[in-house]
């Protein structure tokens, strides 16, 4: 295994939430969206980050991005902290850790060409290079993904979602960056151009050697893309494994009822297969069950799982799996 | 294929495309708009009567005609022949000099107020909404404060403890004008925050400051500038009433309120074009701008309508 391009060890992001109906003064609430979760990530590797909304998926991949601060743990970039580095330092890492985000035309300036809006990583980090440089850089990336160079003085308002898409795609690879950070790039897009998308974040990862971290709620498109896939439940990691590892022999109950809740294109065998259902809603992250925090939608629960949280462990295969019990299978419907 | 492939290429080699920014969309959909443009029409008429009146007007707005001084009601009526085409002043001065020149003052008010509005209150507001938290707080609490004030009462005292001076009328209302501005930007920014190109921006790794100039500004334009065509009135309406109040500009200079608190005050000798003329000037101005002001809001924020 090669040396991990990114590491969080036991990262946590809390958010403060002002009481309502309290006073100015009285303490804020804090809400942990994020809790000691530890993840890697190789060089040239994907890792899917999956979970119901909610789980704190997106307030991960901005910890790592650095747009939400860490409240604890560390996020290691080749062995070094982010964390700890001055502001001027953590702008300059940005150069290697881009970001692509969920709503194409949200994450575009509707007052920027798009010929500005690809630039702009370009201009932050390589003040010194000439207009004609940028220009011929930005026109180059604008064919690399998809887009007719002609169009550079257009408007984001003037293209299509998935041309939206590729133009944030355009914008987080310009500066050629060792990781993007993908967070639901393709939900909020017809599913035609959601494969079109993830087919060129491919094409893109195998000719720069791009590590992506691909979010998604949705398991069948991270399979699809990853290498290794990390399960998220209320702001923890409770499975991660290998993609091929994790879809066939998922331990966690979490991972088994997100496996289950796939569709199956053939209406015979989706009514064929037996599909253990979750119960409830997603607790709230300001009071988190004690101890494992998916009991309380948990098929083989017990009364010990509110005493302590349950440790990842490794069993083998470079699976791990934060649950105790995860050899057993759920008990028969009643 | 070959003649897709060819198309392609033809393309790809074209210039540019010019898009079409949402300015220009705003262009377009402002002169659809008839009462704006008959608005802006009036105010560069108004413009072009304060600029070019001074070279046309046969009579200096300080001189006195001594002619009429006796016989105001009679020989100081506007009339083509005497040279006074709106007539003269209760002391025998031309009154259309004397109107152009008001025209100048008020124009000139209204025009300094608001563009310090937009330029203080912008980015004061842009700021203190980008950093949030305690700036925020301090920052609008002091704009809480210079609010609560009574902004005449303040402006009062300054002219008459400093003199009445142009200088000190354009502080005064320098210092109130741009209190709303900053809230409104302030409002904006809040919600433009949430939006995921600054936060992309945030992640490339883009200075605060040039954050807040390439992408907050620029969005809070369409808003700034509806508001700032609305503010002009009422910084003119502002001098207005402290001219009124005897205040404002000093003689020789003069302004649209105190021309009209002049014929106001002519008003049952007879002599009623006195008042007419600048207030004529001034409704028309007013007018004006509520109606630029009216057509750039549709244009900018067609949603809103």
């Amino acid at each position: 295994m090669s040396a991990p391009l990114l590491e969080t060890r036991d990262l946590s992001v809390t958010f403060k939430v002002a009481q309502q109906g309290g006073w100015p003064w009285s303490p804020p609430r804090e809400l942990h969206a994020v809790k000691q979760a530890s993840l890697r990530l190789e060089p040239g590797r994907t890792l899917g980050l999956v979970g119901e909304s909610g789980s704190g998926k997106s307030s991960l991949a901005r910890a790592i991005v650095g747009t939400v601060p860490v409240s604890d743990g560390q996020v290691l970039w080749r062995g070094t902290d982010v964390i700890g580095m001055n502001a001027a330092r953590q702008r300059a890492h940005g150069r290697h850790v881009q970001m692509v985000f969920q709503d194409p035309l949200d994450a575009l300036n509707p007052r920027m060409t798009v010929g500005q809006i690809v630039a702009e990583p370009l201009r932050t980090h390589f003040p010194d290079l000439s207009r004609e440089q940028i220009r011929r850089k930005v026109g180059a990336m604008m064919e690399r993904v998809g887009l007719l160079p002609a169009l550079i003085n257009r408007y984001p308002h003037e293209f299509s979602g998935g041309q939206c898409q590729r133009i944030g795609i355009a914008r987080a690879l310009i500066t050629e960056p060792e990781l993007v950070v993908c967070d639901e790039p393709v939900s909020a897009l017809d599913v035609s151009v959601q494969a079109q998308v993830v087919n060129l974040l491919q094409e893109l990862q195998r000719e720069m050697g791009l590590a992506l971290l691909f979010i998604a709620h949705d398991l069948s498109v991270v399979r699809h893309i990853s290498h290794r896939i990390a399960v998220m439940y209320l702001g923890r990691i409770v499975e991660t494994a290998a993609a091929q590892e994790l879809i066939t022999n998922p331990r966690h109950p979490y991972t088994k009822a997100l496996i289950a809740s796939v569709p199956i294109p053939s209406p015979e065998a989706e009514r064929a297969r037996h599909r253990p259902v979750l119960e409830g809603e997603l607790p709230s992250p300001m009071a988190p069950p004690s101890g494992c925090v998916f009991r309380t939608r948990c098929p083989i629960a017990r009364a010990s799982c509110a005493e302590a949280i349950p440790p990842v462990t490794h069993i083998g295969n470079d699976h791990h799996v934060a649950c105790p019990y995860h050899s057993e299978t759920a008990p028969p419907a009643q | 294929m070959f003649a897709t492939k060819s198309v392609a290429d033809d393309l790809a080699g074209a210039a540019p495309i010019k898009g079409r920014s949402l300015w220009a969309d705003a262009r377009a959909r402002f002169f659809r708009n008839r009462a704006a443009v008959a608005g802006l029409i009036v105010l560069m008429l108004v413009t072009a009567f304060a600029l070019i009146g001074p070279f046309i007007a046969p009579w200096n707005n300080e001189d006195i005609d001594w002619n009429v001084l006796g016989n105001i009601i009679e020989a100081g009526r506007p009339s083509l022949e005497s040279g006074h085409w709106f007539g003269t002043d209760p002391v025998g001065r031309d009154l259309f000099a004397r109107t152009v020149q008001g025209t100048q003052i008020s124009l000139l008010v209204g025009i300094v107020g608001a563009l310090i509005s937009v330029v203080v209150g912008t980015l004061y507001g842009a700021i203190a909404g980008y950093f949030g938290g305690r700036i925020d707080n301090v920052m609008m609490r002091i704009v809480d404060v210079l609010m609560s004030i009574p902004y005449m009462f303040v402006l009062i005292l300054l002219l008459v403890v400093f003199g009445r001076s142009l200088l000190m009328l354009f502080i005064g209302i320098g210092l109130i004008s741009w209190l709303d501005m900053a809230r409104i930007a302030r409002g904006q920014t809040l919600t433009l925050k949430g939006k995921a190109y600054i936060e992309a921006a945030i992640a490339t790794g883009v200075r605060p400051f040039t954050i807040i100039l390439r992408h907050i500004i620029p969005n809070l334009l369409g808003v700034v500038i509806v508001y700032a065509t609305l503010l002009v009135p009422s910084m003119i309406i502002y001098e207005s009433f402290i001219s009124f109040l005897g205040l404002g500009v000093q003689e020789p200079l003069t302004s649209w309120g105190a021309l009209i608190n002049d014929g106001a005050s002519e008003m049952n000798n007879g002599t009623l074009w006195m008042l007419t003329w600048p207030l004529f000037f001034f409704v028309i101005t007013l007018f004006g701008f509520f109606f630029v002001g009216d057509g750039l809001r549709d244009a900018l924020d067609p949603k809103d309508r």
